[in-house]
Order: C-alpha cells, then structure tokens, then sequence
C-alpha cells in the first residue's frame, strides 16, 4: 500500500529572531521581521519526504495556512520533497486570531477531499506553542493519533512510532489511518538544495480559503495581554560551599 | 593614428600579460562572468527574452568625458519570478554557512572537512554558473554575485568554490566545444569532479607568454604530450579536471615557427599527473593550494579549449570574467563583521560610556558603511550591465570593482579588530581571521597595482583613439592656433578648477541628490580634463614604467567616478521607489560623493601640477637612493659627526 500524505507547515517568526512585543501588548512584532517554516513542521516534513524515499509513501502535500507569504514556507517543502501544496489562504489581520481548532478543522476536511492515509505535523509551532494541532485533528478524523514521534516505521497497515515520554521511550502501533506529530529528535530535516528549489517552482500550489473547506474562524480565545518574560536578576558570587548551603537556606530553595 | 593607436595596443598587451600572471598567483578567486560570455552561451536566463541593448563602454568613455546617463538608473535585471527564485536559494545556503561551516576549525586544521564539501556539492553550489542543460544552476551575473554574499563568509570556501568554477572550469563553458560541454560540465556541476586552473608557473611571474610547460603534438595528430611545472594552483592537490595553460610551436605563413599558448583540459586520470604538498599561507587557510607536475601527459586533440595557439586569449577571457563578484563577497564578509564589532561597540564600557558613544568609534562604523555601499553598488552595477548588456565589455569595471573593494575588506576588517582592541587580536574573536584572509584580496585575481595600470591603460587606450588628433594640436600650438583658442577657453576655465557643466546628469537623478550630480559632473569633466593632460605631456610615453604614479592617479579617480555614478544611481532609485530608510542611502550616497571629489581633485591638481611640483620626481628619487644602496640610506639618529 502507498499512502499520501498530508503534512501541516506554519510559516512563524525565524527561531534566531530576538522577539519584541507589540506597543498594544496584543501580540509580537511581526512587520520586517524574518520568518520561516516551523522547525518542528521542518522535521514532519523530512520524515513524509523520507517515506515517500523508501516508496512507503506515494505523494506526500504540503499544507499551510496564513497570509500570502505562506507561500514561501510550501516552496521550501516543495524544495525538500513534497510534491504539491495547498495554500488556504489566511488574511494576515485573521491570521493573529487563528486558533489551533481552526486548523485542525482545515487539516481534517483536507486529509478526507485528498483521501490521505497519514497526517503528519510538527508537536507544536514555536510562536504560540499551542502543541494542539494533531490531537484536534485526529479527534475531528476519529483517527489514531502517535504524537511526540521521534520514530517511525511502517509494519502491516500499521505504524509503529516510538515516543519520547518522561522517563523514556514508549513504543505504540497505530492503526492507518493515522495523525503523528514529529518531535525534536524524529530525523534531521536536509536543506533544500538550489537544483531542487528551481524543480519546485514548477511544482503546483493549490489555493483556497477557509470557507471553502467549510471552516467558520469564528473566536474561542480572547488575547488579554502579551508581555515580555520578566528579565533574569544578577547572581552573587559566594566564597565558597559553606556560604552557598547557608544562602540556599537563608532564601529558601533548600 | 597609426602612432597612437599602435603604442597603446602594446601597452595594453604588456599589462594584460603581467596582469595574467599576477592574477594566478594563488590562483583563486571568487567572481564570474566576462564580456566574452554573451558568445559563450552561458546567458543568464535572469534576463527577459527581449533583445537586449547594447552599450558603449561606460568606464572606457569616461576617459573621453562622455557619460552615459543609462547607467544612472539602476539595473533591475531580476524579472519576478528570478527574483523570487534568488531569494529562496539564499535561506538554505545563508543557514547551511552559519549551522554547518566551522571557519575557526577550517583556518586552525587548514583544511575543508570532507563533508563541509559534500554539504555545498549536494547544495549545487559547484555549478552556479553552468547552463542548466548541463546540470548547473544557470545563473546570471547578479545572481552569482548574491550567492557569493554568502559563501565569501568563509574565505577558504570562497576560494575553492571560485577556483573550482570562476576560472577552472570556466574556460570551457566560455569556448569550449559541444562535445567538450556535454563530456565535462554534468559531472563539474555536480561536485563529482573537482576543477583547477593552470597557468603560473615558477619562472613565470609577470610574463603569461613565457611560459615553460610544453605540449607536443604525436605525428599522427591525435595526442599532445604535455610537461611543465605550475605553481599556486587552487585546488590543485586534489582537482579531477584542470585547465591547463602550455606552449605550443606553432608555423607562420613565411614558414618560421613560433611558440603560442594553447588552453588544454586535462584529466588527472590521463596519467603523469602529480602534485605536491599544500602551501602553508597567511590566510584562506583551508584553500588547497599545491605546486602540481605534468610529466608526460596525454591529452587528446580534442580537449584543447578553442584553437590551438589561442590560449593566451582564453586565459585573458576567463580572468576578466571573475573579478566583478569580488564587490559583493567583500560587501558580504564586511557587514558580518561590523556586526558583531557593533555588538562589542555597544555593550563594552569606558570612562562610564559604551564605546559607541565616542567620536572616533562612531566615524569608524559610518565610514565602512559609506564603503561597505559604495561596494555593493559597484558590485551589482556593474552584474546589471553584464546581465542586461548585448555583448557587455565590463573588463575595466570589473577591475575597478575587484581593486575598490579588496581595499575595503583589508581596512576596514582591520578597522573592525581595532573597534575590539586586544580582544580583535586574538583567536578567541573570528577577527584576525577574516583579516588575514582579507590580505589575498589584493594580490590575487591581477593585484591591484596590475589593475590600476590595466584601469587606466585600458582608458588611455580607449580614448587615445579619438583624442589622437586634439593631443597632436595640444602639443603644437603654433601650427593650430584656431584650435588652441577655442580649446584654450575650456582648458582655461579647466585651469581655474572652473569646468563648463554641460552634462545635466541631475536630470537623471532624484532631485534631493542634486549635489552630488553636480560634484559628479564636476569631477567627469575635471576626468577629462587631466586625461587629455596626460596624453598631451606624455604622448605614447605614458606606457612606460616611469610614469605609472601619473596612470594609476588617472585609474583612482576613474574608480572614484564609478563608484560615485553607482551610489548616486542606487540611492535614486531606492529612493524613488520608497525603499525602507532611503534616506539613509541618500545621506551616505552625498557623502561618498563629497569625499571622493575631494579625492578626485587632488588628484587632478597633482597631475595638472606634472611630476616636478606633485613630488612624483622626488618618490623617484629617493625609491633610486635607496634601491641603490640596497637599503635604507639615512645614517642612524645617533650618529654624530663632531664631539
């Protein structure tokens, strides 16, 4: 059997970027500031592309929602394997207040019109860190769901992924079809190589809007505020074992 | 005519011929692209279908004070979708330099690990320029130049990559056959194979045509058999193809035979191939650069690259084809490192204040940024014009942007270190490093005192042609006094730093940058005016060794002029078309433009003054007392002559 997959790419604010907050404290900055595909979707993606490698899968589509700049973040997964896209169209005001239901609504009805058999996406985006996403969606599919994978193999109709738990790994089947999140450690995403970002411009990038897979973006969540995290105090420096043991006590961490 | 035009050719050819030399030294380069490559066929598929224009040399023109208002809009070759495609290329390559290039490592092991070069093979970086019907990238000018932004921030990846592709392969996709194409390029692109350019050898400095390596031809014309040491050679301990520059005996039409240069590929698995260990250097450390032996190699017929005896050709085509890209790369490595010079500047106190606060730190930082733009805007000028040109001849252009800007890398990388002190000394900071790799900028690709002679011979030349006639009236006044009145009104004024602005270059410009047309205008037409002077008082002399403080003078403010037309034509356009912080560019634009004028016109006055009154004769003199002596002449500051 050859399955399609289906996989969830955010375009988020670049990891090495140092975050401002807004002046409204609504939100962060994000006018001129670089972004680029979720590193966790990075590694959803690789792990699709290596299936498609090992002719487990047969076409694996690359997903994103958001403004039209999300184009940018299906090129790169176009670049590194996957073989078309689907860019559902966010306007960038909206985009602010798009939650992960909205998202997984729009994964869901797009994994039943593409027939997917697997829909792989990053643990959790680093911008808002929701870490929702697979589990709403394999809710709304009734579909199993492997999360935090940080490995994959298919068996007989099945996948077996190891997770990574407190304390070690946790080994599971999972029935196909299936939802995986991808974890830190599933694989090590490949750049995109210039030959391959010229291939891809060819590729095709299908566009719609929410409205037309039926999702409503209607507001569950309300921003109250956005504020810095609260800056770290100086350390001391104590003379030597004793006097750190009495400071620890003294403050009370011991 | 016949006079001028004949000393002017042999100058050219006398420092095209050093010039080649000197530029294979260390062989290595980055950069790209040539006047020659609209023959070539590797057109950047950058550009739109629609013909495009052709063009008079703009630099060589300047020379006759005539200025092509063209170039005063700034070239936008890129269509959308090249440009979107760019942009895309350069985040993998921007994050696969900066997660997984170890420059510290690279200089401290001198050496490129094996899987740095596997990462920018799979990446496609060894085939940016080779036509995509060859399995390259298919890149233009501006392109190349983008892409050398990034990889210039390792000095030894540079090199390999320039060595590899800038001159090693490059004669092949410049004149190389169909078969020589489809047999070769495929595996260079890839990585599969390596490239190295051949032509330096020990006794072979400054003189390309004295060449020692030999190729002979087998007597059933199928094989040439060649021998030869050359040395400096860019990847040459380990390259798999080199282009290789040998003598060949070649018979005359009177039945004499004369020895000519012919370009050959040579495979290292020909056999007779040998190379030796790699040279320890100052910087570019992890470059490999390696004497390599020919001890009777064989090559067949067909792997010589154009015609047999054609070669010193080939060789002058595939150098001036690089230098250009050397703008961006040093722009590139410049703003890395004035960042992190900023960081330490803003968080490092004195006195209770952070470095920035000074005077003398801030004018360091506003300086390289003047410089750092007026690089960036040489740089891609001047790709414009070869990317959107009908058969370009950019090879000046290309020069000035190679001398303009190694200048730039070397100061003000040593002006970033200083920024850190004691600290900027140390291994600890990547500082020293990109100094020392800075150094090589200067010497190779033609060192730059080659190139300021090859700048204002090349114009000399140029405008020697049509100035032939004024020159010969100039310096026989008696015989042509109607022309010497009328002309004598203009080089009046001239001798009064007063010259007619006739040439409405604001016009051009967005009317903020007003001034800084007009100190353009003036220094054009002041240009002009100390070209005519030199070719008046020197005549065919001006080639001679003697009076190259006077043609290097003429080289610096040609540089000046089009370092002032590409600012003033970016910062118009950025302007124009509501570039975030515009205004910045058109504060730097004005300022560049002021400094350089004043530049310019003490150049002018230094050459109006002739080499008595400037203190050229002097430099002479005391250069003579103490080459003469062999050494420093002045007694010791303690030595005394009475008690």
């Amino acid at each position: 059997m050859s399955l399609r997959v289906l996989v969830g790419c955010k375009r988020v604010i670049d990891y090495a970027v140092k975050i401002r907050v807004r002046p409204d404290k609504l939100g962060v900055v994000t006018d001129g500031v670089k972004h680029s595909m979720n590193p966790f979707d990075e590694i959803a993606i690789e792990e699709a592309v290596r299936l498609k490698e090992k002719k487990i899968a047969k076409e694996v589509v690359a997903v994103s929602c958001g403004p039209t700049q999300a184009q940018e973040t299906i090129r790169t997964a176009l670049a590194m394997g996957a073989d078309r896209g689907i860019h559902v169209e966010i306007p960038a005001k909206e985009m602010e207040k798009l939650e992960p239901l909205h998202v997984s609504k729009i994964l869901a009805k797009l994994a039943e019109q593409e027939q997917a058999e697997l829909v792989i996406v990053g643990k959790q985006a680093i911008d808002d860190d929701s870490n929702a996403t697979a589990q709403m969606t394999a809710a709304l599919l009734d579909w199993p769901q492997a999360t935090f994978a940080s490995k994959l193999e298919k068996t007989d109709g099945e996948l077996e992924v190891t997770r990574e738990v407190d304390g070690g790994l946790e080994t599971i089947k999972v029935k196909l079809p299936a939802v995986v999140s991808s974890d830190l450690r599933l694989n090590e995403p490949r750049y995109a190589t210039l030959p391959n970002i010229m291939k891809a411009k060819k590729k095709k990038i299908a566009k719609m809007k929410p409205s037309d897979l039926g999702v409503n973006l209607a507001s569950h969540l309300e921003v109250i505020e956005v504020v810095d995290p609260p800056t770290r105090e100086a350390g001391i420096k104590v003379e030597d074992v004793d006097t750190l043991v009495t400071k620890l006590k003294d403050s009370g961490r011991i | 005519m016949v006079r001028g035009n004949k000393l002017n050719n042999n100058n050219i050819i006398r420092i095209r011929t050093a010039l080649l030399n000197t530029s294979t030294h260390t062989n290595s380069e980055p950069a790209i692209k040539v006047q020659e490559e609209e023959h070539s066929g590797t057109q950047p598929q950058a550009t739109t279908t629609t013909p495009k224009p052709k063009r008079e040399p703009f630099v060589k023109n300047l020379f006759l004070g005539k200025f092509d208002k063209n170039v005063l809009a700034y070239p936008e070759v890129l269509d959308q979708e090249r440009h979107e495609l760019l942009h895309e290329m350069v985040v993998p390559i921007e994050r696969f330099i900066d997660e997984q290039v170890d420059g510290a490592k690279i200089d401290h092991e001198a050496k490129i690990p094996e899987e740095t070069l596997e990462g920018l093979k799979s990446l496609g970086l060894y085939g940016q320029q080779i036509p995509e019907e060859y399995g390259g990238l298919g890149l233009g000018a501006t392109e190349y130049a983008r892409i050398a932004e990034i990889t210039s921030l390792d000095g030894s990846i540079a090199v390999t990559l320039a060595a590899h592709q800038a001159i090693g392969l490059k004669g092949i996709i410049i004149a190389g056959t169909e078969a020589q194409k489809a047999k070769y390029l495929p595996r260079l692109a890839t990585g599969e194979w390596t490239a190295a350019f051949c032509l330096t050898e020990p006794s072979s400095g400054s003189d390309a045509a004295s060449i020692q390596t030999r190729a002979t031809l087998s007597e059933d014309g199928k094989t040439w058999t060649i021998n030869g040491n050359k040395i400096w050679i860019s990847n040459g301990g380990y390259a798999d193809l080199m282009t290789v520059f040998a003598k060949t005996k070649e018979v005359q039409r009177d039945g004499t035979i004369k020895d000519k240069v012919t370009a050959f590929i040579v495979e290292r698995n020909f056999g007779g191939v040998n190379s030796g260990p790699p040279e320890d250097k100052l910087g570019i450390r992890g470059s490999n650069t390696c004497e390599v032996f020919f001890d009777n190699v064989p090559v067949p017929a067909e792997n010589v690259i154009g015609e047999v005896g054609g070669g010193f050709k080939v060789a002058m085509n595939i150098l001036n084809s690089g230098r250009f890209s050397m703008g961006s790369s040093g722009a590139g490595i410049l703003k890395r490192v004035m960042k992190w010079a900023i960081e330490h500047a803003t968080t490092r106190h004195q006195f209770s204040r952070p470095l920035s606060d000074f005077a003398l730190i801030k004018e360091k930082f506003a300086r390289m940024s003047v410089n750092i733009y007026a690089m960036e805007s040489m740089a891609y000028l001047t790709a414009g014009i070869l990317d959107g040109t009908q058969d370009p001849d950019c090879s000046v252009e290309a020069a000035m942007v190679k001398v303009f800007s190694s200048e730039g890398a070397w100061k003000w990388s040593s002006e970033c270190l200083q920024v850190l002190g004691g600290l900027g000394y140390t291994k600890s900071y990547p500082f020293e490093r990109y100094l020392r790799d800075a150094r090589i900028l200067l010497i190779f690709e033609g060192t730059n005192e080659i190139l300021r002679l090859f700048i204002g011979l090349s114009g000399l030349q140029h405008a020697g042609l049509e100035l032939r006639n004024l020159v010969k009236k100039l310096r026989n006044p008696l015989m042509n006094p109607g022309f010497i009145l009328g002309k004598g009104i203009e080089r009046f004024r001239q001798s009064k730093d007063n010259p007619k602005l006739d040439l409405d270059l604001s016009g051009h410009l967005h009317p903020s940058l007003m001034g800084g047309a007009e100190i353009l205008e003036y220094c054009v037409k002041r240009f002009q005016y100390a070209v005519e002077t030199v070719l008046a008082r020197y005549g065919l002399e001006v080639a001679h060794p003697a009076n190259q403080l006077e043609v290097a003078r003429l080289a610096d403010c040609a540089i000046d002029l089009y370092a002032m037309t590409a600012v003033l034509s970016r910062a118009s356009r950025s302007h124009c078309i509501g570039i975030h912080k515009s205004d910045h560019e058109l504060k730097m634009a004005l300022f560049f433009c002021e400094e350089a004028s004043r530049r310019v016109r003490i150049a002018v006055k230094d050459i109006e003054d002739g080499p008595f009154n400037s203190g050229d004769n002097v430099i002479t003199e005391i250069a003579d007392e103490v080459l003469n002596n062999g050494g420093y002449v002045a007694g010791h500051p303690l030595t005394r002559t009475y008690w």
